[in-house]
């Protein structure tokens, strides 16, 4: 059976890849999806911990609201993604310079 | 020995999808292969014997918040356009600082002294958490809703059209 190490490498992988996604891009809905992947990345690790703590529940239930907040961010930030787009018809980041609507 | 093929099987799927998010230059070539990470991590939740977990992570982030961001692409650009941006910028800032970051967590997770105990045992984790999120773990539980509705709430408010 697959080890702790093994889990935490990929689960680092998938943050690095997440946290590379974030800082590179320019487009609102990608810098989403990279948020996103750090968020699997994060609740991965509670999973893993937990597994390897004698089956401990905290962290499924860690995992679960991680989940359910990641499910309110990506309401809320696709909303404003949508409203940005309505006011300046692109979603580029380095262009959206005005907060007042 | 076969959990292993498993692993790097699943392993597969999630770095090749998370590579591919992060690389591509089209944005929904990037949200297709975001499923492929997600069922990946929903199948490592599974051989970490969290179940409920898994369902929750196939339930939310590939039938709720994949669905989201792909509407929200196709809300946001025009999508005949065969360049669909997803352009990057400072591509050797970030690698060279992620590339860091990555070779100092797995440096970590190699170095550091981890206790384990008991990773093999495979119970059904339904019956506990359903117990837990009703006793210990009530008021979290309900915050969260709370926090849940008013998020959603927000999100309509935020896209709606002025009534005039």
């Amino acid at each position: 059976m697959p080890i702790l190490q093994h889990y935490l490498t990929i689960t680092a992988i998938l943050f690095c890849l997440g946290l590379y996604n974030v800082i590179t891009r320019k487009s609102a809905v990608g810098l989403l999806i990279g948020v996103e992947l750090i968020l699997n990345a994060a609740a991965l690790n509670f999973v893993v911990f937990a597994h390897f703590n004698g089956n401990d529940l905290a962290g499924s239930l860690f995992a679960i609201f991680i989940i359910i907040l990641a499910a309110a961010e990506a309401a809320v930030a696709l909303a404003i993604v949508v409203a940005i787009f309505q006011q300046y018809r692109d979603i580029d980041t380095t262009q959206t310079t005005l907060l007042k609507g | 020995m076969i959990g292993l093929v498993l692993f790097g099987a699943f392993a597969f799927f999630v770095v090749v999808g998370a590579a591919v998010v992060s690389f591509s230059r089209n944005i929904v070539h990037s949200g297709f292969a975001l499923m492929g990470s997600f069922f990946g991590v929903a199948a490592f939740y599974l051989m970490l014997s969290s179940d409920f977990v898994a369902v929750t992570q196939v339930l939310i982030y590939v039938g709720g918040i994949l669905v989201l961001v792909l509407f929200a692409v196709m809300l946001t650009n025009k999508i005949e356009d065969v360049t669909v941006s997803n352009q990057s910028i400072n591509k050797i800032i970030g690698a060279v600082l992620c590339g860091t970051l990555l070779i100092y967590l797995l440096n970590l997770s190699g170095s550091a002294g981890w206790v384990v105990q008991d990773g093999e045992k495979f119970d059904s984790m339904v019956v506990p958490i359903g117990n837990a999120l009703l006793t210990g773990y009530l008021l979290p539980f309900e915050v969260i809703s709370i926090a849940l509705l008013a998020a959603l709430l927000g999100a309509v408010v935020l896209v709606r059209r002025e009534v005039r």
